[in-house]
């Protein structure tokens, strides 16, 4: 397999990203390839801006994606899919939760929140998917399934079978949250196949 | 941590050493949570036969781990880069004391501060105390390097480091499980003063012991196989170890590349005669020129901090731009709100942060979720160094303003920091006399690293029942006449009771306590969301001085206001995400005009 890629995911800490970095890397795992992960715990996971970088391929050194390298950008939220920009290259794909979340400074009325703000994605050579993650959780009947949504959507993108994602999330998610996980994944790829 | 179909596992760096102290079979571990280490001790505490514990500081931890060294167990000390500076005064004697059982202490350095209050190199405190030093580049590697630090440990009498940063502790990869393996060491009381009592005339003899045994560590070092060259073209040649191996070996795969697995002592013959077979020599490294100095100290012409930043962490971008000029950077930032990290909604906390704000007073701050209170719009926190400095530079400004300083200043600490190292400085306010406040933070839990209990928490690492900590009688007993334990979700009551107390001529302690919302008895209690009702929002924005992210500002127009039955001057309304909301209640308290409510009632 000669697949080679690095997934950035990015959001606000509490929005799930860590299983949806999890899910993601079991899947590429169980597709026979070399994986690697790096993720933040501690003061940034208090509701600030954080990341996990997935890297991929027949044999993977480095944990970390560097500035320009990014292939994929998972953004949980609107305001943060930018704040990454420079992450990625000229024909980066990216993938966008249109869900808003007030920073401190916009929620107490000191700034605003940027108006138009994937302009200044879709104004580069960076292909942007926009869906509304939390409304498609929502109607799934779990809002916390944002992050698998997010999971089925990428999951298109990637050289791995459906199957093995759904196998994975059996293995992996405890039983009483599974199906409506397994749903909001469904509805995450069927939102890519539009 | 499951099986997978090649049996490996996929395993952070922390569930790795974890792992790795099974399987080299640790019969006492200690530790005291901080990030990047803090997964190693809860994820070891899962095994069976292996007893673990949170000690209440990092020095504790490692005499804890010292003891059941000289009865002749495997043990291990965990903690982060900063965790060392309070462990040191063991650290650097049990280098001349030596070990019976296996004793290796993992040290977790934080480069970029994720999570920390500095950057300190720890690579440097094996230099200075004299003990080898490993370090790995991969979770798969530190569980092989914990099980080598083992064998060397007790093949050497001597405890040994093993360092870690926070890109292999939070890093996941895969790890194929091994052997379990077991000391030769018998467990049993062993009286030997010559090596245990390090009084002036046997602490001489050990270290002349310790100069051999450094010596015979260089020696091993130039066999170690974990420190290795992988040769490649000769043009440019590279010495690096830990995570910054992998961006090497990620930036320039053709290079010849010198990987050092034990950093400290090194292996002068290997580096030097890798160095005679390179045209250009480059050292690659994190923070300190550590074995850049050290290098360059053997004679050796190499590259190092002239290329390669001092500050932060690398990445296989940084070194190739570093050293080639070459910048894969195709945009440049975009302008945007912050978004820094948050203390949670209903955080108690933010009561007492709130209530302390409108008191115009110095905060000697510390260490844990409470130093979020610094940001704005609570802006509550003037210092902040170290564990327990707060309590202690408390006293300072008290001695040094005399009477003009009185109610100008105030400590806050949180529980288990308070225990970490606050206690004595509370001691020294009450024996010399100062009318310092401090502030225990009590939300039953050491946060910030992931909810550990703490010895005032009344369960230990296992979640089992244990001694609770009396705060309100331990500083009774150190002789505070003036102990008050306020809850920080009543602002009102809190804030008379601040201003009481900080105002005091004598020493005085406030407790403010209500429990962590994450903590999981709270996570699992019925949230009864509240909401803000339009018609009696005057947008007057008090509630958001609280700076809780269940609540913002919907801004309006003049129009939109009219529609709504808004008077001219008000530009808009708060609203509360029912989603996020806790129902602490802070909010409601401070709402002069009846908006913030249960939903049923509004």
């Amino acid at each position: 397999m000669s697949e080679q890629g690095n997934i950035l995911f990015c959001g606000v800490g509490g929005q799930g990203i860590l299983l949806a970095s999890e899910v993601t890397a079991y899947s590429l795992l169980a597709a026979g390839m070399d994986v690697r992960k790096s993720e933040v715990h501690g003061m940034a996971q208090r509701g600030g801006s954080v990341t996990a970088h997935l890297r991929y391929g027949d044999k993977v050194y480095s944990p970390l994606i560097s500035l320009g390298e990014a292939d994929i950008v998972v953004a949980f939220e609107m305001m943060e899919a930018v704040r990454y920009l420079p992450y990625m290259h000229s024909g980066s794909k990216i993938i966008v939760n249109t869900h808003k979340i007030y920073p401190p400074a916009v929620a107490t009325g000191k700034m605003v929140y940027p108006e138009n703000v994937l302009d200044e994605l879709t104004s580069r050579d960076i292909h942007v998917r926009e869906l509304n993650a939390f409304d498609i959780a929502s109607e799934v009947g779990e809002v916390r399934a944002v992050n698998i949504v997010m999971v089925g959507v990428l999951s298109t993108y990637l050289p791995v079978d459906e199957q093995v994602y759904v196998d994975v999330m059996h293995e992996r998610i405890p039983e009483r949250f599974r199906d409506v996980n397994i749903r909001a994944f469904q509805e995450g790829r069927k939102t890519a196949a539009v | 941590m499951t099986k997978k179909s090649s049996d490996k596992l996929w395993l952070s760096g922390n569930e790795a050493l974890a792992l790795g102290a099974y399987e080299a079979g640790v019969k006492v571990a200690s530790g005291y949570p901080g990030t990047p280490s803090t997964e190693i001790m809860e994820n070891l505490s899962k095994y069976d036969g292996v007893y673990t514990e949170w000690a209440p500081n990092e020095k504790v931890g490692l005499e804890v781990a010292l003891g059941a060294s000289f009865v002749g167990v495997r043990t291990l000390a965990t903690m982060k880069h900063v965790g060392m500076n309070v462990a040191a005064d063991p650290l650097f004697t049990s280098a001349y004391t030596g070990i019976r059982g296996g004793l290796v202490i993992i040290n977790a350095d934080d480069p970029e501060m994720h999570s920390s209050q500095n950057e300190q190199d720890n690579r440097n405190y094996a230099f200075a105390a004299k003990l080898p030093m490993l370090e790995p580049c991969d979770p798969a590697e530190a569980k092989e390097f914990l099980k080598t630090a083992y064998w060397l440990s007790e093949g050497y009498d001597t405890p040994v480091i093993v360092r870690t940063t926070t890109r292999i502790a939070h890093v996941k990869g895969q790890v194929a499980p091994g052997e379990k393996t077991s000391s030769s060491v018998k467990a049993e009381i062993v009286k030997d003063a010559a090596k245990f009592v390090m009084l002036p005339a046997n602490a001489r003899n050990r270290r002349k012991f310790l100069t051999e045994r450094m010596k015979k560590l260089s020696e091993f070092a130039e066999t170690f196989p974990e420190n290795r060259i992988e040769w490649g073209d000769g043009t440019r040649g590279f010495i690096t170890s830990g995570i910054s191996y992998l961006y090497v070996k990620e930036a320039f795969p053709e290079a010849s590349v010198l990987k050092l697995g034990m950093v400290w002592p090194l292996p002068e013959k290997m580096i030097r005669s890798f160095a005679e077979q390179v045209d250009e020599l480059f050292i690659v490294e994190e923070l300190d020129p550590f074995l850049e100095l050290h290098i360059k100290a053997m004679g050796i012409r190499c590259h190092g901090k002239n290329f390669i930043p001092a500050e932060g962490e690398l990445n296989a971008g940084i070194i190739k731009k570093a050293i080639t000029g070459e910048d894969a950077v195709d945009y440049a930032p975009v302008a945007l709100p912050p978004r820094p990290p948050n203390m949670c909604p209903g955080c108690p906390h933010r009561g007492l942060f709130y209530s302390l704000s409108k008191q115009k007073v110095f905060v000697a701050g510390d260490i844990g979720c409470y130093t979020l209170g610094f940001l704005p719009p609570l802006s509550s926190m003037d210092s902040c160094v170290c564990m327990g400095a707060g309590v202690s530079a408390v006293h300072g400004m008290a001695k040094a303003l005399g009477e003009e300083g009185m109610g100008k200043e105030v400590a806050v600490i949180g529980d288990s920091t308070f225990v970490h190292s606050g206690i004595t400085g509370l001691i020294n306010i009450v024996y010399n006399d100062s009318y310092s406040t401090v502030i225990i933070l009590d939300n039953r839990i050491t946060a910030m690293t992931g909810q550990q209990p703490n010895p005032a928490s009344g369960t230990n690492i296992k979640g089992e029942p244990a001694q609770m900590l009396n705060f309100e009688a331990l500083c009774r007993a150190i002789g505070v006449k003036y102990v008050v334990t306020v809850n920080p979700h009543e602002i009102s009551e809190t804030k008379k009771v601040l201003k009481e107390e900080i105002n005091r001529p004598e020493p005085s302690v406030v407790i403010s306590r209500a429990p962590c919302v994450l903590i999981p008895s709270e996570k699992k209690r019925l949230k009864v969301p509240l909401c803000t009702t339009t018609e009696n929002c005057t947008g007057c924005k008090a509630c958001l001085g609280l700076g809780c992210p269940a609540i913002h500002w919907v801004p309006v127009t003049p129009e939109e206001g009219a529609k709504m039955g808004f008077k001219e001057k008000q530009k808009g309304y708060s609203e509360i995400s029912t989603e996020l909301c806790n129902g602490c209640g802070q909010c409601a308290e401070l709402c002069k005009f009846d908006a913030i409510g249960i939903e049923e009632d509004k």
